[in-house]
């Protein structure tokens, strides 16, 4: 399991969802660089892990990319009439 | 009785080959009929629906598949590819129809107990198809719903003692040839490094933080019986430094016709008898190789380890003994700039376990890939976009005429000012003395 996250970094990475959710809803892991510019790649990795452990994130997969997103934002399985 | 008519599917039944319609259709009518009893967790008409919609995407020529989709198990962001049919109402059974990739056993040696076992979870929970094996390597199961994903996942690692495979931004499955099991030419352990690194790099396997796809893959010898420098980011591909070790007199007797070449592999059609000098000293692309009627003599410093006298002459003729491999970074299949094959990044590499040295190459990549690749970019573009050289100052290897492909045309190593004895600025006085303007 991924290890404790603070209150600040869990808050730094769902404000940068909310705040363009309007344009989209899954993003790269790339894309989180830029919300923690002092942390390297590997540490923001805990950060998203932790999230996706607690269920705050989810990963979508086209099979060849991984993207991550608020879990429940944008097109669900729900929606594909599985649940 | 078929529940949808498949015309176009059913010429595809006709040619010589094995087909994958027939190979369906025969596992519908297993369903259909039932016979062990089993309460399948799919709906029964499945295939039916499976070969409804393809062959309603022959029609259409286009496909009816949505592109991927949030579907996983617990704690993992990968192994799982989320598919659905965007003609859910015509075609229920399928529509949602996941593929599980399931690590292969290192060299693909598997029993009967593990192949039966794997076929009744699947049987009773999935689509009862599987692709054995996918261009990843790995097993593929096709096609279950996502109730079933948590339960499949459970039976697979807690009873088969498996695991998942890789998907999306991960490190893939990483694969081996069958190495030291059965090979001699095999330089190194590929199966238990293959194993060593699944281990370790679990993290890297099961939660996705690259920029894209990245494969490992070990081959024990040249030969490249798993083609890792072609198939992987990154190719641990086995060599010697020594001496090619010659039996002369045994190369005599292939010259003497006593010995089949190439182990007797051509044995379909009359060949005429073995010419060394045409089959082997002729076929040395480097033309390493002289035979004098009595000996054969090598000159190691010119071989490059193609392999085709070991394999012409495989009793003759053997591997050196001081074996390691050369690692080959950034090989891909097209998407951006065309195929690439790997480029030697590491002529050669002790291969000692705990495969530290190969460790440390392989994160100093991937900490560079992490921070300097684009989304979707693998790093055998990330190379190409930002230069050999910035690789090699990430990785702190040092520039080798082994790195350069064509001497004059890429040179790809520029001196910087620290390593140049005054810097960039001179005497522009006394460079005049010497040159008129």
């Amino acid at each position: 399991m991924a290890g404790a996250i603070t209150e600040e970094e869990r808050k730094a990475v769902v404000d940068f969802l909310n705040g363009k959710s309007a344009a989209k809803s899954k993003f790269y892991f790339q894309d989180f660089l830029q919300v923690f510019p002092d942390k390297k790649p590997r540490e923001v990795k805990k950060v998203l892990t932790a999230l996706i452990d607690d269920g705050t994130l989810e990963y979508w997969s086209s099979g060849s990319t991984t993207m991550y997103g608020l879990k429940g934002a944008g097109k669900q399985s729900h929606a594909e009439g599985e649940e | 009785m078929a529940k949808f008519e498949t015309h176009m599917l059913d010429e595809l039944e006709s040619g010589p080959w094995p087909s994958f319609v027939s190979d369906i259709k025969q596992e519908a009518a297993n369903r259909a009929a039932n016979p062990k009893g089993l309460d399948y967790q799919l709906p029964s008409d499945t295939l039916d629906d499976l070969l409804g919609l393809l062959e309603l995407s022959y029609k259409e020529k286009e496909t009816h598949w949505k592109h991927g989709g949030i579907v996983g198990v617990f704690g993992y962001g990968g192994g799982v590819i989320g598919r659905y049919c965007d003609q859910p109402e015509m075609f229920p059974g399928v529509a949602a129809f996941h593929t599980m990739r399931v690590a292969q056993p290192s060299g693909k040696y598997y029993n009967t107990a593990f192949l039966r076992e794997l076929c009744d979870i699947w049987d009773l929970r999935g689509s009862g198809l599987t692709n054995m094996h996918g261009s990843t390597g790995d097993i593929v199961l096709l096609g279950t719903q996502t109730p079933q994903l948590e339960e499949i996942f459970w039976q697979l690692t807690h009873d088969m003692k498996n695991d998942l495979g890789g998907s999306g931004s991960n490190l893939r499955t990483p694969a081996a040839c069958l190495g030291m099991s059965r090979c001699e030419f095999a330089c190194y352990n590929t199966q238990d490094m293959c194993y060593q690194l699944t281990m370790d790099y679990q993290d890297e396997l099961h939660r996705p933080a690259f920029p894209y796809k990245f494969k490992f893959k070990f081959d024990g010898c040249p030969n490249g019986c798993v083609c890792a420098m072609a198939r992987s980011d990154f190719a641990v591909v086995g060599t010697w430094k020594d001496d090619i070790k010659i039996d002369n007199e045994i190369v005599k007797a292939y010259v003497g016709q006593a010995i089949k070449p190439n182990a007797g592999a051509h044995a379909g059609r009359d060949w005429g008898p073995f010419d060394i000098e045409k089959e082997v000293i002729e076929r040395c692309p480097s033309q390493c190789m002289k035979w004098d009627g009595q000996k054969l003599t090598i000159k190691t410093a010119d071989c490059v380890r193609c392999m085709h006298c070991i394999n012409t002459m495989p009793k003759a003729l053997h591997i050196g003994d001081e074996r390691g491999a050369t690692i080959l970074l950034g090989a891909k299949a097209p998407v951006v700039d065309g195929a690439q094959l790997g480029s030697v990044l590491v002529p050669f590499i002790s291969c000692e376990e705990p495969y530290d040295e190969i460790k440390e190459v392989i994160e100093k990549i991937w900490d560079w890939w992490m921070e300097e690749g684009k989304n979707r970019e693998r790093v055998g573009e990330t190379m190409k976009r930002l230069s050999f050289q910035k690789l090699l100052e990430a990785t702190e290897i040092e520039p080798q005429p082994c790195q350069v492909k064509h001497p004059r045309t890429n040179p790809f190593i520029f001196f910087k000012e620290s390593e140049v004895p005054g810097g960039w600025t001179r005497d522009l006085a006394a460079y005049r003395q010497r040159h008129q303007r």
